[in-house]
């Protein structure tokens, strides 16, 4: 048993804000109460911290099978766990990509053997994300997918679009988009504008994210079925999300910390500033927030995307595409957003955690009954963050040597801390 | 360390006279400056030249050329130098070939600025016979180089340096030996 | 002290005393250009590795020449940095070749922020020879090296570039270095090649579409080649290009009757410029060579030239001086 003290109560699914006592008993929530004794029970003092339901990543790249160099499930999870996350959604590009059940197996095996946070795994929609037939995603979903998508590209046509999301609709799973339309990306490497220009990097335009968005949405109104924007990162898409909500269309987006917080501006030749959606202007960042504030946006997603040194040690042309995120989402949150009063402590809590889980059709709260998923975190500690201290494989992150001000403490999961600062 | 003058060695009337009596000299010296040419070392070998040949030509019966070097890119000494001295022009706008030349300096002293000079004028052609003039021969000779024409000659020690100050560049007019102390 | 500039990455960031620092210290190697005897011992025992990852025969012969000018040696790495050839880290080759200890390195590579990636890496001063679409420093200080001798000043000119701007590095490094000295810069090609992007650039630079009204006034116009291995979209169509942009004689004279006509070479006469034009009076491009030589001598003779910044002074030389 361990008991939680005196933390204070913060969760969005009850409206709860209140200094209370959690009791977690195995895997699940078996007491929430002002001073509640239990003998027995493991004590975590929470004096002084914010106690949550169990943070959820809906995007990010675990590497395993096939990239293990750059990091795999075991070294991904620690780190997810250090930033206070108690369950992750990987991404399928993995190799080979995730499209059979099998794969889909083999990677909740290893989860369970090596991870120490939940992972739950997203399938491919179509074979080997090519674009062509649709992979066996009833078959992926039997094995534990939770969502599906061709992440890394978008679907690849309306068509494809619109089967999967009728066939998934069906098997109650969300239809995931990286939204890009590949003839205006074609070889960019950074968002196209005056920086880009300055810089001679080819640029890729707002619009290259948006038609792509625009088009999703258009299906999912003629599918009649659930659609989630992967990293949205400009403001056109943030319209097309806002639209759709308008009509009732079943349509979610996440936004990840990295452009609610850098712009195009950052970028001059350093790969650990090159990521896919790349970094957009300050007007599409400073859209993001306001739709983090107003509800338009449901999550916060990392797009964790670890590249070992040597591959991002090139020319910014030829480097990979992503950067790290775990252990630095929560500080920029609360630093960029809630400390600046953008947005409230409940809000930025619900981004976490209901808006995940309702993403995905699932429940986050702290209950009795629920999950024992539980995330507890400093609003104010000081701290700079240094990428050599972190569990993962990789150091791919522009935050590195950042100071912040807040920051995860610990994370529990099925009852077991997991993560203790 | 500071700089303190110790004699003077040179007045401005004195400097003028030497020019005048080293002008004498190259006339004769040189069988009337027939087809001579006068190249002055910057910085200070420049105004000089430009006197002396003044004071050759001031009686309209000869005539001589005139024109202005710069050692920079020649100097031996530059690897032991930090940042790269700046760069003048060298002004010679006549055939070196074949030419009698004499080389106009402020200061002989090791003779290196001499070699690095000759290496320039050779890099413009053959010149038929160069001769060296200069208003102050220090010593310390670490070259054989000889001047052909000396205004003064004087005994100095490792520590002192001989300045000449001419008024086109210093505003002042006068040839000092200053030392280094402390 | 000016002439202590480590590398020479890029015009943007030079202050406009250091650009007239580097046109002033070429004269005298403009000068040298004409003795008979065209070899110094200046850099002597000095070696300069050109590593060109790009085609180039024009740029790595002027350094190559300049290099050796100054009595310094030079390394030749030519790789051909097409996508072929895989596995080919830029890091790896640099780091071989300053393995060979060479006291500076002219580097040209197809991928913007390239010589700045090389600078952040090695010991040694590294000169930018063009890369990517970024930064071609050393053309436009030649270009404005020839401009200055011609016109006697860069203030307040109206300079006019023409064709493919997006693309080019010799614009944008032109752009940088005669905004500083209150030119007025107009950009003129086809809309794909001129987005809007390009204004943010430097203070006063407009973009005018047509041809005619971009040559009104000018005193100066740089026409650009028409880059087609750099292309990654559908090429303008060749005739269109030469019907709209092509500077031709009657074009020149809607300019001012002393502009000048400039190119960073190589020409393709009858594209981007007719014959007529390219051997005219007004045209500029063979003093453009000769200038390109002096520069770089200058630039090799301050950047590579001397003991490095953190070398140990060795006992001073006797010197009759007091500096």
């Amino acid at each position: 048993m361990l008991l939680i003290k005196n933390g204070r109560v913060l969760d969005p699914a009850t409206k709860t804000d209140a200094t209370l006592d959690v009791l977690l008993d195995g895997e699940r929530i078996v007491n929430l109460a002002a001073n509640i004794s239990a003998n027995g029970a493991e004590i975590l003092d929470a004096q002084g911290l914010v106690v949550a339901p169990g943070f959820i990543d809906l995007h990010c790249h675990l590497r395993e099978p096939g990239q293990e160099l750059s990091e795999t499930i075991e070294t991904g999870t620690k780190s997810a766990a250090r930033g206070g996350f108690t369950a992750v959604c990987c991404m399928p590009n993995t190799q080979p990509v995730n499209d059979t059940a099998s794969v889909t197996r083999g990677i909740v095996e290893r989860a369970k053997a090596t991870g120490c946070v939940r992972v739950w795994p997203i399938g491919a929609v179509s074979v080997g994300s090519k674009g062509e037939a649709l992979a066996e995603i009833a078959g992926m979903k039997e094995a534990g997918i939770v969502a599906v998508s061709d992440d890394g590209k978008p679907v690849a046509t309306a068509r494809l679009m619109r089967q999967a999301m009728e066939y998934c609709e069906s098997l109650g799973l969300p239809v995931i988009d990286h939204c890009e339309d590949p003839s205006l990306f074609a070889g960019g490497v950074m968002r196209e504008g005056q920086h880009s220009a300055r810089l001679g990097l080819k640029g890729i335009p707002a619009q290259s994210e948006s038609i792509c968005v625009g088009r999703d949405v258009e299906v999912a109104g003629l599918a009649n079925a659930r659609l989630h924007i992967a990293h949205m990162s400009t403001s056109g898409s943030l319209e097309y999300v806002r639209a759709a909500k308008k009509q009732g269309l079943r349509v979610t987006c996440e936004v990840t910390p990295h452009h609610f917080t850098l712009t195009d501006e950052d970028v001059r030749y350093d790969t650990r500033y090159k990521m896919n959606p790349p970094l957009a202007s300050r007007s599409d960042r400073d859209a993001l927030v306001e739709g983090l504030a107003d509800g338009s946006i449901d999550a916060i997603a990392t797009d964790h995307a670890p590249h070992h040194a040597a591959s991002k040690d090139v020319e910014f042309d030829r480097a990979p595409f992503g950067i790290t995120g775990f252990e630095t989402a929560l500080a920029l949150s609360l630093t960029e957003l809630v400390h600046t009063r953008k947005l409230s402590l409940m809000r930025l809590v619900e981004l976490f955690t209901t808006g995940p889980a309702r993403v995905l059709g699932i429940e986050r709260k702290i209950a009795i009954g629920q999950p024992a998923d539980i995330t507890i975190f400093s609003l104010d500690r000081a701290w700079t963050y240094k990428a050599t201290e972190s569990p993962s494989k990789s150091r791919n992150t522009p935050f590195d040597g950042r100071a912040f001000r807040g920051a995860p403490v610990a994370a529990i999961v099925a009852g077991q801390v997991v993560y203790r600062h | 360390m500071r700089i303190v003058e110790k004699r003077q060695l040179l007045s401005a009337e004195q400097i003028d006279r030497t020019l005048k009596r080293l002008a004498h000299e190259i006339v004769e010296k040189t069988g009337g400056a027939e087809g001579l040419a006068l190249i002055g070392v910057r910085r200070r070998g420049v105004p000089l030249s430009q006197r002396l040949a003044n004071y050759i030509q001031a009686d309209g019966k000869h005539h001589v050329g005139l024109g202005t070097l710069d050692i920079t890119l020649y100097r031996d000494d530059l690897s032991t130098v930090g940042a790269q001295p700046i760069v003048h022009s060298t002004d010679i706008d006549f055939e070196v070939d074949g030419r009698d030349l004499l080389i106009v300096d402020d200061v002989l002293y090791t003779g290196r600025t001499i070699r690095a000079a000759m290496n320039g004028l050779f890099d413009l052609g053959r010149p038929r016979r160069v001769q060296l003039c200069v208003l102050i021969d220090r010593g310390h000779r670490e070259l054989p180089i000889e001047a052909s024409f000396v205004g003064r000659t004087v005994e100095t020690t490792d520590t002192e340096i001989v300045e000449v100050r001419l008024r086109e560049i210093d505003n002042e007019e006068r040839v000092v030996i200053v030392d280094r102390v402390g | 002290m000016l002439q202590r500039l480590q590398h020479l990455l890029g015009i943007e960031p030079l202050t406009v005393e250091q650009v007239n620092f580097f046109l002033d210290q070429a004269k005298p190697f403009q000068e040298f250009q004409r003795h008979p005897l065209k070899k110094l011992a200046t850099l002597r025992g000095k070696t300069v590795a050109l590593a060109f990852f790009e085609p180039s025969t024009r740029t790595r012969i002027s350094f190559a020449t300049a290099a050796s000018r100054l009595g310094a040696d030079s390394m030749n790495l030519q790789a051909e940095s097409s996508s072929v050839k895989k596995g080919e880290s830029l890091i790896d080759t640099v780091r071989t070749l300053e393995a060979m200890r060479p006291d500076g390195i002219v580097i040209r590579h197809v991928a913007s922020g390239a010589a700045e990636f090389v600078a952040e890496r090695l010991e040694i001063p590294v000169l930018n020879a063009g890369d990517g679409s970024h930064e071609h420093p050393t053309q436009a200080l030649l270009d404005a090296l020839t401009i200055r001798d011609r016109k006697g000043t860069l203030e307040g000119l109206n300079i006019t570039i023409i064709g493919d701007l997006l693309h080019s590095r010799v614009a944008r490094s032109n752009i940088h270095l005669l905004t500083k000295f209150g030119t007025r810069v107009t950009l003129c090609g086809p809309p794909m090649w001129m987005p809007p992007i390009l204004e943010g650039l430097a203070p006063g630079i407009r973009r005018v579409p047509r041809i005619e009204d971009a040559l009104r006034d000018a005193d100066v116009l740089m026409v650009l080649r028409v880059q087609t291995e750099r292309l990654h979209e559908p090429a303008l169509s060749e005739a269109d290009y030469v019907l709209r942009y092509q500077l031709t004689p009657e074009r020149l004279r809607l300019a001012r009757p002393d502009a000048l006509v400039l190119h960073p070479g190589p020409m393709i006469r009858g594209l981007e410029i007719d014959p007529a034009v390219a051997d005219g009076a007004q045209s500029c491009v063979l003093e453009q060579v000769t200038n390109g030589l002096a520069i770089r001598m200058a630039l090799l003779y301050h950047l590579v030239g001397g003991a490095p910044a953190d070398a140990p002074h060795p006992a001073k030389e006797r010197s009759n001086a007091t500096d």
